[in-house]
């Protein structure tokens, strides 16, 4: 049995070997749909990022009263039907609007695509808290009768929910899953749709991340009760990372879905290319439930840099997590500081200012609105910086307004999640 | 109530229920999956509207009997009769 075990490890790590060895597939993105409190397309949403122009505004949250949050204003029936909206839930309407919007984006003949080989690969932080909630409130009309209790409840809250009403709209028979990464898990899916491109399980990837997390009371009042929850006066004032009186977390929904293709798939179609996949890296703090940790973080810029086969000097763009609570932002700050101390010129900005916490939809989201930047070499700033936090006081903050960059050939793409799980994904410019 | 409130009331259920579909012409003598598009998900939808709405239950063995607007309306009215005459 020794020799048996010696013999399957020796083969395992032989295998492991001629994997390295081999140059794995490059990945591309060549589709992006999505829907942000401020936009929905991506022109939209990327001028009212160069603008300034916010999306938060008052929502009225079960129990809580009027809150700052992020809404996205889409309109779902564009892609579905009544009955399908009405039966599913708001993060499967987001996924498919997200999902179709992405593939008329990419340019593929759909009719001619073998959906057989297509994955859906969704990042989500969490499912099933809006449908739970609705309907434990709807049952406490009916005196908690669980005869009143929806025999939708269990597909609206499964965790592949958001995957599978795109499988069901779009007829794509191929894998269709969620991520549960807490809300780096917008990176999370995109990163996992690369590995499977590269693996070959499939040709092409609808990847990304959704959150539907402004239909549930529980996520805004657990924030409450944890002293993370943003309040101002004024709603788009309320996310404000870095800034000295930053006071905690917007919550918003929100959705991006990428085509993502082997790039040489990709050229031979002629397709246009947002971007390619640089590196990437994902690793976990082991140390606190809600807390964040520098040192893993820096660690996982720094692997993922590595990974691209770049130094912190070659990234050009540093797109924060930043949430805007007042441990979190700080502890950010220090990893981005130790890991890019004497770069002068790396950009660092943050989304969230503008449309909050999008959750599981933030890592996919946030890269989108600065893509564009390698076309028009323009970094869209963080806004609502009226006092910088002398702790957040990095050099290459883009405050409040936009900066031309010297070059954009990278950007770095923070997201951290509760568990302590951490991602940083790079997206390089393509050169053919 | 007569039967032909009773098949509004239906109707109005079902309006909500299948929100695509056109109700204008719905023959009263044919089975309502053959002329909607209504699958078993949805009438348990009905039985759950009927319920949260009306208070009336249909019991699983008499689903059948919501098969058309005829046979609903054979089958709920005399219960919607005997809730109004409870109350």
């Amino acid at each position: 049995m020794a020799t048996q075990n010696s013999l399957a490890h020796g083969r395992c790590v032989a295998d492991s070997l001629l994997l390295r060895r081999m140059k794995p597939p490059r990945i591309v993105l060549t589709g992006i749909g999505l829907t942000s409190p401020n936009g929905n397309t991506l022109s939209e949403y990327r001028q009212n990022l160069l603008n300034g122009v916010s999306g938060i505004e008052l929502i009225e949250v079960r129990y809580m009263g009027a809150q700052p949050a992020g809404v996205c204003h889409f309109d779902p029936l564009k892609y579905q039907k009544k009955k399908d909206v009405r039966i599913g839930t708001r993060a499967g309407s987001i996924s498919i609007f997200c999902a179709r919007e992405a593939l008329a984006d990419c340019g593929l003949d759909w009719d001619r695509v073998d959906k057989t080989r297509v994955g859906i690969y969704l990042g989500i932080t969490e499912h099933g808290n809006v449908e739970t909630e609705n309907e434990i409130y709807n049952l406490s009309l009916f005196k908690h009768d669980t005869r009143f209790w929806t025999h939708h409840h269990n597909p609206r809250t499964v965790a592949n929910n958001p995957a599978g009403e795109v499988s069901l709209n779009l007829g794509i028979t191929g894998p269709a899953y969620t991520l549960g990464a807490a809300c780096a898990a917008g990176n999370l899916g995109i990163i996992h749709a690369a590995q499977m491109l590269q693996l070959g399980e499939v040709d092409l990837a609808l990847a990304g991340g959704v959150s539907e997390s402004v239909g549930t009371f529980g996520i805004f009042a657990a924030f409450k009760s944890q002293g993370a929850l943003a309040s101002h006066p004024d709603p788009t004032k309320a996310s404000r990372p870095f800034d000295k009186k930053r006071n905690g977390i917007v919550v918003s929904e929100g959705g991006c879905i990428y085509t993502m293709e082997r790039r040489d798939d990709a050229l031979a179609r002629g397709a246009r290319i947002y971007g390619e996949v640089g590196g990437y890296c994902v690793n976990s703090d082991a140390t606190d439930y809600v807390l964040p940790n520098a040192v893993r973080q820096a660690e996982c810029i720094r692997k993922a840099i590595a990974h691209a086969g770049l130094t912190p000097a070659e990234i050009d763009i540093v797109n924060t997590h930043a949430t805007a609570t007042p441990q979190g932002d700080i502890q950010e700050c220090l990893a981005i500081g130790e890991v890019f101390a004497g770069c002068a010129d790396v950009n660092i900005n943050n989304t969230k200012s503008f449309i909050g916490h999008c959750m599981g939809a933030a890592g996919a989201l946030e890269l989108a609105g600065n893509l564009p930047s390698f076309d028009d070499l323009i970094v869209h700033p963080t806004i609502n910086v009226d006092e910088l936090d002398p702790q957040c006081a990095l050099s290459g903050l883009v405050l409040n307004q936009p900066r031309t960059a010297k070059r954009v050939d990278a950007i770095l793409n923070n997201s951290f999640g509760m568990l302590g799980i951490n991602s940083a994904l790079i997206i390089i410019r393509h050169r053919t | 109530m007569t039967k032909d409130e009773c098949k509004q009331l239906v109707l109005s259920i079902i309006a909500d229920i299948a929100p695509d579909e056109d109700l204008s012409n719905v023959k009263p003598d044919v089975r309502l999956r053959e002329q909607l598009q209504l699958d078993s998900m949805d009438f348990l939808d009905i039985v759950m509207e009927l319920r949260k709405r009306h208070g009336i239950e249909v019991p699983e063995a008499e689903y059948i009997q919501l098969a058309s607007l005829d046979s609903c309306a054979e089958y709920l009215t005399p219960k919607f009769n005997a809730l109004a005459g409870q109350s």
